[in-house]
């Protein structure tokens, strides 16, 4: 997945969970949970939808890795070239 | 046979609009079965039956707005001869999930307006159109949507009615937190627990050792409940809340308890509930521990008789055998009614409650 693709499946998802947000405002860096007012539980059913759409799964240990836009995308970037480079190894 | 009535759903509740017949006479009906689909100020609510038998006749009209105990169906019981069916013209109303969202965030009455949609189904555009010529409210009712006034409505016959006592305790969420923490490393994403499982869980143990709080206060006196079923305060997008009951907590695992919470959340939150989530509760949890929020003074939603209130959890430091440490902690209060029990009875519940929570 590119870098945009991977942006874009976490937008998605984000407007599955919060469809009156509007996203275009919305602060890459800003703690995703408070500005989009997420629970545990939208938080959660993101996670599961993000994994299935980018193949990451989120550890809970590294849920303070995932908290804005911007560390979000960075995270699951890196994580998805790390699959593919053990793919192919 | 008999009738088949508006059931109350919930204290505050006097009316409901029917919106969907989910049967058509000469149809076999059992206990338990959904059928009809009825709108109230907590959004659209599956209603089931509680007897085995035959529809005879659909009396309710969709559309119709009823009072509780209205006869909406007459339902021959299992073994009685049939007698000729009428089949009533049934159609069935149909309105846009974003419709009905932004109704119930404005406050318009579905039963009120007329679709456009394929169909006749009601969309954005209608409910808005509907905003913006309301029909004449009374001054009461004016400018408050219908889920805050049955929030309203059951918040003042609590505090009217119900002598509250309230207690809190610290509990040392450490261990339970630990727990969990290795729990969700060894699963896949999609079966994670949430740290509310492991409170409701806790909840129903407790009240397995002080059964005086889990039940109603009717008819001048404390009716205590065999089965523990928890309504579960869900906060709505947009505002208000939704306390479905999860029915029989004591005898589920954590990972029933977790599914109970996949499927109700989100039909909370698009307005699909069932009859028997909203009636049945005989305990109400209320957790708002993902905010700052450290104690929950709660307000007992009659006619039950206690409601449990969890804060955050946050570290602190915690003296122990002569030890100071630092320990993941909560706080956990209790609201009871004085007229069902005693703050003797409370400070045990908490005290099981803290005992579930060490070894979860």
């Amino acid at each position: 997945m590119t870098d945009s693709e991977i942006r874009d499946a976490i937008l998605d998802g984000l407007a599955r969970i919060a469809p009156e947000a509007d996203l275009a405002s919305l602060d890459p860096k800003a703690n995703l949970r408070a500005a989009l007012d997420l629970d545990s539980f939208d938080f959660l059913r993101f996670l599961i939808e993000l994994g299935e759409a980018t193949g990451v799964e989120v550890p809970e240990a590294d849920y303070g890795c995932v908290t804005t836009l911007e560390t979000m995308s960075e995270y699951i970037t890196k994580a998805a070239r790390g699959r593919g480079q053990r793919g192919r190894d | 046979m008999s009738d088949f009535t508006m059931p109350s759903l919930g204290a505050d509740m006097a009316a409901a609009t029917m919106m969907r017949w989910r049967v058509k006479p000469g149809d076999g009906v059992k206990r338990g079965d959904v059928v009809a689909e009825v709108e109230t100020d907590k959004g659209l609510i599956e209603i089931e039956i509680f007897e085995d038998g035959t529809v005879e006749e659909l009396v309710a009209g969709i559309g119709e707005k009823l009072p509780v105990g209205a006869v909406l169906a007459r339902i021959r019981e299992s073994g009685t001869a049939p007698l000729p069916a009428v089949i009533p013209a049934v159609q069935r109303r149909r309105v846009s999930p974003l419709a009905r969202k932004i109704a119930a965030e404005l406050g318009v009455e579905l039963s009120g307006i007329e679709g456009s949609g394929p169909g006749g189904a009601i969309e954005k555009a209608d409910v808005e159109r509907a905003a913006s010529h309301p029909v004449e409210a009374s001054a009461e009712e004016a400018g408050t949507a219908p889920l805050r006034r049955a929030i309203a409505a059951a918040m003042e016959k609590s505090n009217r009615e119900i002598p509250h006592y309230h207690l809190d305790a610290t509990i040392d969420m450490t261990s339970a937190l630990a727990w969990l923490a290795r729990e969700n490393e060894l699963r896949v994403i999609q079966a994670r627990l949430l740290p509310a499982v492991l409170l409701l869980k806790a909840v129903a143990g407790a009240l397995r050792v002080e059964p005086d709080l889990n039940g109603v206060w009717r008819d001048g006196r404390l009716q205590r409940s065999e089965r523990i079923h928890i309504n579960f305060a869900i906060a709505l997008r947009g505002g208000g809340l939704i306390t479905p009951a999860i029915h029989d907590v004591d005898r589920k695992s954590h990972d029933e308890i977790m599914a109970d919470l996949n499927d109700l959340v989100p039909r909370v939150r698009a307005g699909r509930l069932r009859s028997s989530e909203l009636t049945e509760g005989t305990i109400t949890v209320t957790h708002l521990g993902e905010s700052v929020v450290e104690r929950v003074w709660g307000v007992i939603y009659p006619p039950q008789v206690a409601i449990v209130g969890f804060g955050r959890v946050a570290e602190q430091p915690w003296a122990e055998n002569g030890m100071l440490g630092v320990r993941q902690v909560l706080c956990a209060t209790l609201a009871g009614d004085h007229r069902a029990s005693d703050g003797r009875v409370g400070a045990r519940f908490l005290d099981a409650l803290n005992q579930q929570l060490q070894k979860p």
